[in-house]
């Protein structure tokens, strides 16, 4: 859900609407995602990270104090729960990036480095998230007992997303529990992507590895791919991640027309095939996104200005009880919802 | 000693019980296998001129007659097998080459047969193709890296796309040249896929004038020899595809016999009546990559870059690094022939032991264009004994865009892989040019056939794609993971790029 | 009317026809036993003319004026009015042969067993013509004319 006025609400909203659909989910993993939850260090990144050992964290500090000033740097709060168990070292940094730290085009590359680095070389260590006034909080458990391990409910952010899930391609461990995250992007997702051997080669293409054998990895690499590198609005990248049918295409105005045969021709590889129900969290915007034939539920709805995105209309109703307007989003269409003054 | 010529392969056993004496078969057989005896009134049959193409068999309106191996046979033995000791009999009389027509028969490992599909199950419905929309359409062409849309309010393409062939299907006809086919084998292939949606391949032979009306479904062919090429055979094709080699005879040229050379194939060849065709090894202006590069721009400001103009190649032991050489020489797709690649004449020693096998060659092209950032700039179509739409779905999985086919499609219009195509004596109105045996290929009824073949396997693709949960080929193509691998070594699956069966993600 | 069409550019010369028009007229219609055993031997009512390498299969041509018609003299010779064919009532022939030799495309032959004579009838009744049905290079069509 996300306030599109930027006024931030408590993370409680985000466990009470999750945890009504707890029948979903298999114990396996539950996690959050906040956006504007560190308005007093909004120009920082903010690394969460999960560590196995203190030999980890070490490294991990090691490496980053290289390149970066730690601004500020703690445990993530959080409190017993009997459901979530043995959780790992949870840390939290606030980080500048020194000057002449980096000679890539951009400082979002260098932090994209960076997280790929840690994750792929340094053992037991793993960066949940990278944003900037964000953070990502998951791990292994029923989604609801998450969100209290880590008491949402004393942050306020703009826009949270919440995610319970029933593991299918990998065992459960507290990486690997959605959201998956990268920079600002947060990644939550129901489905298998049977392209996901494609996908996976062409965005290697690119630089980006994907280790964790996860759908949502791809998924928010190629968000990251072409709404950042290829600067795509979310419109056309949802007719490339669901495009529509030929058939659909020939009856298309000539322009439209052109431009989607063009998209598919060029980004055949970007299509995700399987069913999926998506949604994909950064600064300033959420986005819902359904599979081109809508094997997995996806329900939106509107009160005010707050846009609400659910696998089920009763996790809406649990925190917004009369909503203005409800409704099934189309195979393939994207749903935004964005802060006022925000560009897709 | 005794002046010995192998026995014939072949015997024809008759059920004179069921014999009428029509005499189709005398009538048929173009090596005169039957004949007539009208004093005993029955019909004898010279089994030792037999090809085993069966067409008396087909013919006969009785089922009278079973062509069957010879059982005539030497004592066994797995080093010196018949085959062998026939051949050099043969070479000892003739003191020449032993040709033969058709691909490599020899058991080398068909890698088709080892790799298996995926199904989705549980976590992940499987899609019905006769329900839902399942989409073969593919584009074989120059892809760019990146598209730009311009104009917010009224979106519009600002990026040109290069020249792409639309296909309805992923498969296509390989070339066969007229001149090794006869006129109605062309025309059925011409008109079978300017119907179905697809393309056909002049191979080297030209182009005849009455097939110009099928010139956008048609790939035109520049091989070596040059056959039929001028400017207007180049501007009436829907593509170019220069023909450096082909997967029966890697690096050697090919030769129709001028028995073969008849007026219409004269014609269209430029060449005159009754000459060899002798296409050179290689094309004698192309001695290295560079030539190439400067032949591929030539044939594109010739047609003023509205084609696309491509590479066919045989797959040979460096096929990756060749490969990527062409594709940055300015093609736009790339034809890799395997070592099953058929053929209408070839050495027999060159058809069976020079080339690679397609799977290893689409796999190792398709990761070593990706290594490169390349992929995208030419399409790769494999070629080389596909048999059925499962190698079909499984080359498009390693990495191909799409697939030739020309043995399938010569058994679809009756061809019984006889292997005796270089005579020019083929029963089925196929590999000939006489006009007594070309009647016999009804062109309707080819194209129907033809068209029938495609469509059957394009089902079964759309099929085996629903059982995967996927509903658009571009979804399958390079997407490795839905293949596994059963009874390959390590190193054989590492070059595939695939998992052994049992493996999960 | 349907009538049989000739495509000579795809007809091979197997004689096919023949042999099924013939089993078709016969007593037994099995292609063996009516090749093996039947006496007197089936005669096809349709024949292949060839010369060199053109070859096609020719049979009454059911004409519109036929001669044949206007030469019987029992009257025997008579158009079908459904299916517009032309043929011969036996109980009527005498075997003048007079339509024989009047028929332009010699199509016409003489009766084995009786003194009648022998032509395509079109096999009305059948659901094809057996030439038709039966050419493996589709080189009969029954087409409506």
């Amino acid at each position: 859900m996300i306030d599109e006025s930027g006024e931030r609400f408590s993370g409680a909203q985000a466990i009470k609407a999750i945890a009504c659909m707890q029948e979903r989910e298999n114990g396996l993993g539950g996690g959050f995602a906040g956006y504007g939850i560190y308005p007093r260090f909004k120009d920082h990144n903010v690394f969460h990270l999960l560590y196995d050992d203190e030999k980890a964290k070490e490294s991990t500090e090691q490496y980053l104090e290289e390149n970066y000033s730690i601004e500020k740097d703690g445990p993530i709060p959080t409190r017993k729960q009997t459901g979530v168990r043995n959780p790992p070292i949870l840390w939290r940094y606030f980080l500048g990036i020194k000057k002449g730290a980096h000679d890539e085009a951009s400082q979002e590359d260098f932090v994209v480095k960076t997280v790929m680095k840690i994750n792929g070389e340094i053992d037991g260590a793993f960066v949940i998230s990278s944003g900037k006034n964000m953070g990502i909080f998951k791990g292994v458990g029923f989604s609801g007992e998450i969100g209290k391990f880590f008491k949402l409910e004393d942050y306020k952010g703009y826009a949270w997303t919440a995610h319970g899930r029933f593991p299918t391609n990998t065992v459960g461990w507290w990486g690997g529990s959605h959201p998956f995250g990268l920079l600002d992007w947060s990644v939550i997702h129901n489905g298998e992507i049977s392209s996901y051997g494609i996908n996976k080669r062409y965005l290697e293409n690119f630089g980006y590895h994907c280790t964790l054998f996860t759908d949502t990895e791809v998924i928010t690499y190629l968000f990251d791919l072409l709404a950042r590198k290829q600067g795509f609005g979310f419109d056309v990248i949802g007719r490339i991640l669901a495009a529509p049918f030929w058939d659909e295409i020939d009856r298309l105005p000539e322009n439209q027309r052109e431009i989607c045969k063009a998209l598919r021709m060029t980004y055949g590889s970007a299509l995700v095939n399987g069913p999926f129900a998506t949604i994909i969290g950064r600064t300033g915007a959420i986005v819902g996104i359904n599979d081109r034939i809508k094997l997995r539920p996806l329900v939106a709805a509107r009160k005010d200005s707050v846009l609400y995105l659910s696998s089920e209309e009763s996790g809406i109703r649990r925190v917004c009880e009369s909503p203005d307007k409800v409704w099934m989003p189309e195979a393939g269409e994207p749903v935004v919802g964005q802060l006022e003054g925000a560009h897709g | 000693m005794v002046k010995s010529s192998p026995p014939s392969g072949f015997l024809i056993d008759r059920d004179d019980e069921r014999c009428i004496r029509c005499q189709a078969c005398v009538r048929m057989c173009s090596n005169d296998v039957h004949a007539y005896d009208p004093e005993e009134d029955i019909i004898v049959s010279d089994s030792s001129k037999c090809v085993g193409c069966h067409f008396c068999e087909a013919i006969c309106p009785t089922s009278a007659l079973t062509v069957r191996h010879n059982p005539s046979q030497y004592r066994e033995n797995f080093n010196w097998a018949s085959e062998v000791i026939n051949d050099i009999k043969t070479q000892a009389g003739s003191g020449g080459v032993i040709l033969t027509g058709m691909g490599c028969d020899k058991p080398y490992p068909i890698y088709w047969d080892h790799i298996v599909l995926n199904a989705s199950q549980v976590t992940n419905p499987s899609i019905d193709p006769l329900r839902e929309p399942m989409e073969l359409e593919t584009f074989i062409g120059r892809k760019p890296d990146k598209i730009e849309i311009e104009n917010f309010a009224e979106p519009k393409l600002a990026t040109e796309i290069s020249p792409q062939l639309e296909l309805k299907t992923p498969i296509m006809f390989s070339a066969m040249s007229y001149g090794s086919i006869s006129y109605n084998a062309s025309l059925a292939l011409a008109r079978a896929a300017s119907e179905f949606g697809t393309f056909w391949n002049t191979g080297e032979g030209g182009l005849h004038k009455d097939f110009y009306r099928y010139g956008p479904h048609t790939v035109v062919q520049v091989a070596s020899g040059r056959f039929g090429v001028t400017r207007e055979y180049l501007n009436v094709g829907g593509a170019i595809e220069i023909k450096i080699g082909q997967g029966a005879k890697p690096g050697i040229g090919g030769h129709l016999p001028g028995e073969k050379v008849t007026g219409p194939i004269s014609e269209t060849r430029m060449i005159p009546e009754g000459t060899d065709a002798l296409s050179p090894a290689p094309h004698h202006d192309i001695y290295s990559i560079e030539d190439l590069r400067q032949l591929i721009y030539a044939l594109k400001e010739a047609t003023r870059y509205e084609k696309p103009v491509g590479v066919k190649i045989a797959a040979v032991h460096n096929v990756a690094p060749i490969a990527s050489g062409i594709v940055r020489a300015g093609a736009d797709f790339v034809a890799i022939d395997g070592i099953r690649g058929g053929t209408g004449a070839a050495p027999k020693v060159i058809r069976d032991n020079v080339g690679i096998p397609i799977e290893m060659a689409i796999a190792v092209v398709d990761s070593r264009l990706r290594e490169e950032g390349i992929r995208n700039q030419a399409s790769i179509i494999a070629a080389g004994g596909f048999k059925k739409s499962s190698d079909v779905i499984k080359a498009i999985a390693l990495g191909a865009d799409a697939v030739y086919i020309a043995t399938a499609a010569l058994v679809a219009m009756g061809c019984t892989i006889c292997q005796k195509c270089y005579t020019g004596k083929c029963n089925w109105g196929i590999a000939t040019q006489d006009p007594y045996l070309t009647k016999r290929l009804n062109p309707e009824i080819a194209t129907r056939r033809l068209k029938n073949l495609l469509k059957a396997w394009s089902l079964e693709i759309k099929e085996m794609m629903g059982g995967m949960g996927i509903n658009a080929i571009e979804s399958l193509r390079g997407n490795r993971e839905q293949l596994r691998g059963v009874g390959l070594n390590e190193v054989e699956l590492k070059m595939l790029g695939i998992k052994p069966a049992g493996e999960a993600w | 009317m349907k009538k049989i069409r000739i495509r000579e550019q795809y007809c091979m010369g197997c004689r096919l026809c023949e042999i099924y028009c013939a089993v078709q007229h016969s007593k037994s219609k099995d292609l063996v036993k009516a090749y093996r055993g039947e006496y007197p031997k089936p005669v096809p009512r349709i024949l292949v003319e060839e010369k060199e390498y053109l070859s096609f299969a020719i049979q009454c041509r059911h004409c519109e004026d036929a001669p044949c018609i206007s030469a019987c003299m029992t009257g025997a010779m008579r158009r079908d009015p459904e299916s517009g064919a032309v043929l011969c009532d036996e109980e009527k022939c005498v075997g003048c042969w007079m339509c024989i030799m009047v028929c332009p495309f010699g199509v016409i032959g003489r009766g084995r067993e009786k003194k009648i004579i022998s032509k395509c009838d079109l096999c009305l009744g059948e659901e094809e013509p057996a030439c038709v049905k039966n050419c493996p290079n589709e080189a009969l069509v029954l087409e409506e004319e």
